[in-house]
C-alpha cells in the first residue's frame, strides 16, 4: 500500500513536471515573480514572529504589498494565458496596462500606510 | 440590399434608443432631486434631526480650517471633560464630499454657503444613486430593466426618508457608494477586466469612508464568491473580481482612521479572508486539473486529501481557538446585535434605546417599499431564468437585506435598492412579454406567426406575472400549463384548434386583449406607486424635527422652541459655560448654541452617559453635587406637557434610570415604578416625585392652567407646588418645550458650628448605615 502510494506520488510528480515544462516562457516568468513575492511575504511573517509586531501598520503594509503583487501577477497570468478561452480577444498589452495601473494604486496605498 | 437596409434600420433604432435612454436618465435624476425638496418648500432650507447637526459642524470646521486641521482635530467642546478625537472617530466620507463640493463651487465663484451645500448634498447623491442603479441592473438584465429600476429607486420612500433635503447624514452618500461598488463588482465579474477591479476597490474605499455599513459589502461579496464556487460557477473572472478586491480593499479600509487595524482584527472581516484562502485553493485545483490527465488527477486528489486534511484541521483548530478566546468572539457590539436581535436589549441598553434600532412592524414594509413588496418575488423568479453570476448576486443581496431589515428599522434603507432592482427586473420582463405579444399579433405581423405561438400561454411566465396581473387571473389560469416543454396540450375552447408538439424553446406570447389589459394594469400599478411615494415624501418624511407645526382651527402654529432655546444659550451665556442635557440634544447644542456639552449623540462612553442619567434621576442636592463636579453651569430639559409633544425627556426618563442604574447600582428602577409603570401623577412614588427630572420639567407648571394637566401623559401631575433649592430657572421657551436652569452657587457661609458638628455626626452614622446599602459614590 505504501509502496503503491510512493509510486503514485512519483508518477504524479513526473507528470506535473512534464506538464509544467510545456507552459510558455512568459508564463513561467510570471510564475517565478509570484513565487518570489510569496517568499518575501513569508520572510516578513517570520521576521515579525521573531521581533514582534510593532509598528503593526508597517508589517501589514509590507505583507499585504507582497500578497497584493502576487495576486495581481496571477490575474495578469490568467489574462495573458493563450489557453484561456474567455480572454482570447483581450490584447496582452491591455492586460499589462491594467496590471500596471492596479499595481500603481496598490503601491500608492502602501506608501501612505507604511508610516 | 434588403439586408443593409435592415441593418441601417436596426442601427438607427439602436441610436434612437440610446438617445431616449439618455434623456430618460436625465429626467430620472431630476425626479430624484425634486421629490426630496418638499421639506425645503414646506418649512425652510434647514438641517434636520440630530446627527446631521454634528456633520454640519464638522463640515464647517473643515471648510474654515482646512483638511490637516480637520484630520487632527481634537474636540474639547463635547464630552466634557474627556473630549473627543474627531479625526479618529468620524467617518469622513460625507464631510469630505460636501467640503469638496463647497470648495469647487466657491472656486468657480458660485458663493453658496456651507449650510446650503450640506442641505442639498443628499438629493444630489440620490440622483447619482439612481444612475448607479441603472448601471447595476443593466449589467444584470439589460437596459430596460435598468431604467425601470432607476425610476423605482428615485422614488422609493425608504430611501427618501434618509435623504431628504436637509437630512445631512452618512446614508446620503453611502447608499450611492454601496450601489456603485456593487455595479463595479458585477461589471468586473462579467468582463474579467482588472481595470474595473481597481475601480471596484477605490469605490469600496469611498464606501468605507462614508458609513459603518461597509461591513455589509465585505461580507456579501465573499458570500457570493463562495456561492459561485459551491454551485460550480467558478471561473477565472471570479478570481479577478474577488482576489484584488480583498487585498486592496483591506489596505484601503485600514487607511481610514475609524477602521484602522479593525480591518484585519475583527470578525466582521474574517469572512473575506476565509473565502480568499478558499478561492486560492479552488483556483489551484482547477489549474492542476487543467494540466494533468484525468487519471493522474485522481491520483493527486487521493494523495492530497489524505495528507492535506490533517494540516487543514490543525490550522482551523488554531484559528477557532484564537477567535473563541475573545468574549465576543471578535465581533463588535453593533454587529452582534444584528446577528442576534435580542443581544442589545440584554447587554447594551444604549443600543437598545435608539428608536431606529427597533425591529420594524409589518405595515412599515408596505409604507416604505409599497408595491415593490409584491414585485420582488416575481423578480427573484425572473433572475432564475436564466441564472447568471450577476443575477445570483442580486438574489443573495435581496435575501440578506430582507433578513437584516427585519432586525432593525434603520436597515430598511439597505433593502430599498435590492427591492428596486428586483422589481425593475420583474416589471421589465412583464412589459417585454406583453409588448412582444402585441407586436406579434398586430394585423401586419400575424401572418406567419399565428400558428407558432398564438394560444400558448406558458405557465412559467404567467405564473410570474400572476402577482401583478390580478384581474387577468381568470382568463389566464384557464390557459396555464404545468410545464413549458410538455408535449401534451389540453383542449382549450378559446384557442385555435392547432396542436404543435414543441421541441424547441418558443417565445412566450399571450392573447392580444390580455396583453393590452395587462399593460394598462401595470401602468396603473405604477401610478399607485408614484402617488404613494409622493404622498410619503410630502407628508411623512419631510419633517425637520427641529421645527414642528400643527394645524388647528385658527391656522398653522409653528413651534420653533428648540432654536429659540439654543439662540438664547448662545447670546446669554459665556463662551466656556458647560451645558448638561440628555445625550439626544448634544449635537444640536454644540452646533447651534456653540456651548460645551457633557454627553452627545455619539454615545461612545457609557459611564459618562450613566453619570448624567444618575444626576437626572437623583434628588436635587445629589444632582447638584454631580453636576458641580463636572463644572456644569446650565441644565437643559425638554418638556412636552404643555403642547403635547411626545418625545420629551419625561418619556425618555426610563432610559435615564436604566442606563444610570446599569453603572451606579444605588439607582434602582423599581424605586420609580408604581405597579410596573412610570407615573408622574398622584400615584407616583416619592423617589419619582423628588428626582431632578420631575422637578425641572414641572417647576411652575401649575401656573399655566391652574391644574397642571400634562397633555402627553394625560393626567394632572402629582406634586404641583414646590420650590427649587439648588437650581434656578433662567429661561423657558414660548411653548415651554425647552427649559434651561442654572446651578445655584454654593452658599458662602454655613450656619455656624452647629451645622458643622451636625454634618460630622450625620456622616459618622451614615457610614455605619452604608455598610448595608450600596454606597452612593457622589456623597
Amino acid at each position: 500500500m505504501a509502496r503503491s502510494t510512493g509510486d503514485d506520488a512519483q508518477a504524479l510528480f513526473h507528470s506535473l513536471r512534464s506538464a509544467y515544462a510545456a507552459t510558455p516562457k512568459n508564463l513561467k516568468i510570471i510564475d517565478l515573480y509570484v513565487a518570489f513575492a510569496v517568499f518575501t511575504a513569508l520572510i516578513q511573517v517570520v521576521y515579525m514572529a521573531l521581533v514582534g509586531s510593532f509598528p503593526f501598520n508597517s508589517f501589514l503594509s509590507g505583507f499585504l504589498s507582497c500578497i497584493g503583487t502576487a495576486v495581481l501577477a496571477v490575474c495578469l497570468r490568467i489574462q495573458v494565458n493563450k489557453e484561456n478561452k474567455e480572454f482570447k480577444d483581450l490584447p496582452p498589452e491591455r492586460a499589462f496596462a491594467d496590471f500596471v495601473l492596479c499595481n500603481l494604486v496598490l503601491h500608492l496605498v502602501i506608501m501612505n500606510f507604511l508610516g | 440590399m434588403a439586408a443593409s437596409e435592415a441593418s441601417t434600420a436596426t442601427s438607427f433604432r439602436h441610436a434612437f434608443g440610446g438617445v431616449l435612454s439618455f434623456f430618460i436618465l436625465i429626467l430620472i435624476g431630476v425626479l430624484a432631486f425634486s421629490i426630496r425638496l418638499f421639506s425645503v418648500i414646506k418649512y425652510e432650507s434647514v438641517i434636520h434631526e440630530f446627527d446631521p447637526y454634528f456633520n454640519y459642524r464638522v463640515t464647517q470646521f473643515l471648510t474654515k480650517n482646512g483638511i490637516y486641521d480637520f484630520w487632527n482635530w481634537f474636540d474639547d467642546r463635547t464630552w466634557y471633560p474627556l473630549g473627543r478625537v474627531i479625526g479618529g472617530t468620524v467617518y469622513p466620507g460625507l464631510t469630505l464630499t460636501a467640503g469638496t463640493l463647497w470648495w469647487i463651487l466657491n472656486s468657480l465663484n458660485i458663493p453658496l454657503s456651507v449650510e446650503t451645500v450640506c442641505v442639498f448634498t443628499a438629493p444630489i447623491f440620490s440622483a447619482f444613486a439612481s444612475w448607479a442603479t441603472y448601471l447595476l441592473t443593466k449589467e444584470v438584465k439589460g437596459a430596460g430593466a435598468g431604467l425601470t429600476a432607476a425610476v423605482l429607486l428615485a422614488m422609493v420612500p425608504s430611501y427618501i426618508s434618509r435623504s431628504v433635503a436637509g437630512s445631512y447624514d452618512n446614508e446620503a452618500v453611502a447608499i450611492f457608494a454601496l450601489i456603485f461598488t456593487f455595479f463595479l463588482y458585477i461589471k468586473t465579474l462579467n468582463t474579467g477586466s482588472l481595470f474595473y477591479a481597481t475601480l471596484n476597490a477605490l469605490s469600496y474605499f469611498y464606501m468605507v469612508c462614508s458609513w459603518g455599513g461597509y461591513t455589509f459589502i465585505i461580507n456579501l461579496i465573499p458570500m457570493h464568491a463562495l456561492l459561485c464556487i459551491v454551485t460550480g460557477r467558478y471561473s477565472s473572472r471570479l478570481y479577478i473580481a474577488y482576489a484584488p478586491l480583498v487585498v486592496l480593499g483591506t489596505l484601503l479600509a485600514a487607511l481610514v482612521p475609524v477602521v484602522g487595524f479593525n480591518a484585519v482584527m475583527t470578525s466582521e472581516h474574517f469572512a473575506s479572508f476565509l473565502v480568499f484562502i478558499i478561492i486560492h485553493v479552488v483556483a489551484l485545483v482547477y489549474y492542476i486539473k487543467g494540466i494533468l490527465s484525468p487519471k493522474m488527477f485522481k491520483v493527486a486528489v487521493t494523495l492530497v486529501l489524505s495528507a492535506g486534511l490533517i494540516v487543514c484541521f490543525a490550522v482551523v483548530a488554531i484559528l477557532v481557538a484564537l477567535v473563541a478566546s475573545s468574549p465576543t468572539k471578535g465581533w463588535s457590539g453593533r454587529s452582534l446585535s444584528l446577528l442576534d436581535p435580542t443581544y442589545a436589549s440584554k447587554y447594551i441598553p444604549i443600543i437598545a434605546s435608539v428608536s431606529e434600532h427597533q425591529p420594524p412592524t409589518w405595515p412599515s414594509y408596505f409604507m416604505d417599499i409599497n408595491v415593490l413588496a409584491f414585485l420582488v418575488p416575481a423578480g427573484i423568479i425572473a433572475c432564475f431564468l436564466p441564472l447568471s453570476d450577476a443575477s445570483s448576486f442580486v438574489v443573495l443581496y435581496i435575501v440578506t437585506s430582507v433578513y437584516f431589515s427585519g432586525v432593525m428599522v434603520r436597515l430598511m434603507l439597505v433593502l430599498a435598492p435590492a427591492a428596486c432592482i428586483m422589481s425593475g427586473i420583474a416589471l421589465s420582463e412583464a412589459f417585454d412579454t406583453l409588448t412582444r405579444s402585441i407586436k406579434f399579433q398586430l394585423p401586419g405581423n400575424s401572418g406567419g406567426n399565428s400558428e407558432a405561438n398564438a394560444g400558448d400561454a406558458s405557465s412559467a411566465s404567467a405564473g410570474a406575472l400572476n402577482d401583478v396581473i390580478k384581474a387577468d387571473k381568470a382568463e389566464e389560469t384557464a390557459k396555464e400549463r404545468p410545464s413549458r416543454k410538455s408535449k401534451k396540450k389540453e383542449r382549450e375552447p378559446v384557442e385555435k384548434p392547432q396542436r404543435n408538439p414543441r421541441n424547441e424553446r418558443k417565445l412566450l406570447v399571450l392573447p392580444f386583449e390580455a396583453s393590452i389589459v395587462g399593460i394598462i394594469l401595470l401602468v396603473m400599478l405604477g401610478a399607485f406607486y408614484v402617488v404613494h411615494c409622493v404622498w410619503a415624501a410630502a407628508e411623512a418624511y419631510s419633517a425637520p424635527s427641529i421645527v414642528l407645526t400643527s394645524h388647528s382651527h385658527d391656522g398653522l402654529h409653528v413651534f420653533d422652541d428648540f432654536r429659540e432655546a439654543y439662540a438664547w444659550l448662545s447670546h446669554n451665556t459665556e463662551v466656556d459655560d458647560k451645558v448638561a442635557s440628555w445625550w439626544d440634544y448634544g449635537y444640536q447644542t454644540t452646533a447651534m448654541a456653540n456651548r460645551t456639552v457633557i454627553v452627545d449623540n455619539n454615545t461612545w462612553n457609557n459611564t459618562h452617559i450613566a453619570t448624567v442619567g444618575t444626576a437626572m434621576s437623583s434628588p436635587e442636592k445629589a444632582a447638584w453635587e454631580i453636576f458641580n463636579s463636572l463644572d456644569v453651569k446650565y441644565v437643559l430639559v425638554v418638556f412636552g406637557g404643555l403642547v403635547g409633544y411626545p418625545s420629551d425627556d419625561i418619556n425618555k426618563f426610563l432610559w435615564m434610570v436604566r442606563i444610570g442604574g446599569g453603572v451606579f447600582p444605588h439607582i434602582k428602577e423599581p424605586d420609580y415604578l408604581r405597579d410596573g409603570q412610570y407615573r408622574i401623577d398622584s400615584q407616583a412614588t416619592s423617589t419619582m416625585l423628588n428626582c431632578l427630572m420631575y422637578k425641572l420639567s414641572y417647576y411652575r407648571f401649575v401656573e399655566t392652567d391652574g391644574k397642571a394637566f400634562d397633555r402627553v401623559r394625560r393626567t394632572e401631575i402629582g406634586k404641583k407646588n414646590f420650590k427649587l433649592t439648588h437650581f434656578e430657572e433662567v429661561f423657558t421657551t414660548h411653548h415651554w418645550m425647552v427649559r434651561i436652569y442654572k446651578l445655584k452657587p454654593p452658599k458662602n457661609r454655613l450656619r455656624g458650628k452647629a451645622k458643622k458638628s451636625k454634618s460630622k455626626t450625620s456622616s459618622a452614622s451614615s457610614s455605619k448605615r452604608s455598610g448595608k446599602r450600596t454606597r452612593n459614590p457622589w456623597q
